[in-house]
């Protein structure tokens, strides 16, 4: 996006206003994204987080926080977070001469693009199988829905972005809309829960900050 | 039962427990603590269970460990030098017998 025509002024705007930014780069090898993302994404990611990498973003000890957010590229869970970032600092640093400060690994979940995916290559049962089998009870409390609401930009409110995304907004009995905004109604919700909860909730726990352990 | 090889059969290995359960739960036991984190990573324990599954040519291991390089990071680049390294061993494994062809013609030649 920042080497888009028209936004290349965003980077200069970032650090002067000292924006954290997450980009996201499922991988460190071209094929890997280009086959997710597109050709030629892989190369303007790396151009983009050298232009980051040249303003002082990502430098140990720097102010300007550049993270990356990995997923994987297909039916199957990410990494342990911890590993994956070494794995990743390694590899950017040694092909590519990249930093950044941390890598967040994020579950797919199985709803829009993804699951037109895992329906069409006959994958969606087994992995809604094993992420339904990798509930782990422990990253129930850290789940974004716990601690936060999604509001679309109609002002309508939701338990999430994928509940969003899904056109599930909050039950009934509660504040619809963010004009009738009441915290402790919201505090105390009852959480709508659909299949794709599991994406949240399997192995270490998936949220917009990474995994919910470890 | 329409194939040998199922795809679903591999979630049912635990009903090799059904018998003699003890065994099954000895060998579980040992299984996990071989492909745990030790002196050589889960990572690199996968990409070595890769290239034997292929030189067992089980498709239930090449299944499962090839979902298991994936899920610890490994590419499909690394992945293919396992497996070339599993035919490798297997392709000189072949050959060295062959002196063993050479020892036995020696033998029964004038």
């Amino acid at each position: 996006m920042l080497l888009e025509p028209g936004k290349e002024h965003l980077p200069e705007f970032f650090r002067r206003h000292r924006v954290e930014l997450v980009c996201s780069l499922p991988y460190y090898q071209a094929d890997m994204v280009d086959r997710l993302r597109g050709a030629g994404v892989f190369q303007k990611s790396l151009e983009a987080l050298r232009r980051l990498n040249e303003l002082g973003y990502g430098r140990e000890g720097s102010e300007l926080v550049l993270n990356l957010m990995a997923n994987p590229v297909g039916a199957y869970f990410p990494p342990p977070q911890a590993e994956l970032e070494i794995l990743f600092r390694r590899e950017l640093g040694r092909r590519y001469g990249i930093r950044f400060h941390q890598l967040f690994t994020l579950i797919n979940m199985p709803i829009g693009r993804f699951e037109e995916f895992l329906r069409r290559s006959n994958n969606y049962e087994r992995y809604l199988n094993r992420l339904a089998g990798s509930f782990n009870p422990a990253t129930v409390p850290s789940l974004m829905c716990r601690h936060l609401i999604s509001v679309s930009w109609e002002g309508i409110l939701y338990d999430c972005d994928f509940n969003q995304a899904l056109n599930l907004p909050l039950g009934e009995e509660l504040p619809r809309h963010i004009r009738d905004f009441d915290l402790k109604a919201l505090q105390h919700r009852r959480i709508r829960l659909a299949e794709h909860c599991y994406g949240c909730t399997a192995g270490s726990g998936s949220s917009c900050a990474g995994s919910l352990e470890g | 039962m329409s194939h040998y090889y199922e795809e679903n059969d591999l979630e049912r290995f635990a009903e090799l427990g059904r018998y003699r359960p003890e065994l099954f739960e000895i060998f579980m036991n040992y299984y996990q603590n071989v492909m745990a984190e030790g002196a050589l990573s889960v990572r690199e324990k996968a990409l070595i269970a890769l290239a034997v599954a292929h030189t067992v040519q089980c498709p239930y291991c090449i299944d499962a460990y090839t979902r298991a390089c994936l899920e610890s990071g490994s590419n499909p680049e690394e992945m293919t030098e396992a497996v070339h390294v599993a035919a490798a061993i297997k392709g000189g494994a072949t050959l060295i017998h062959g002196v063993q062809m050479h020892n036995v013609t020696d033998k029964v030649s004038i």
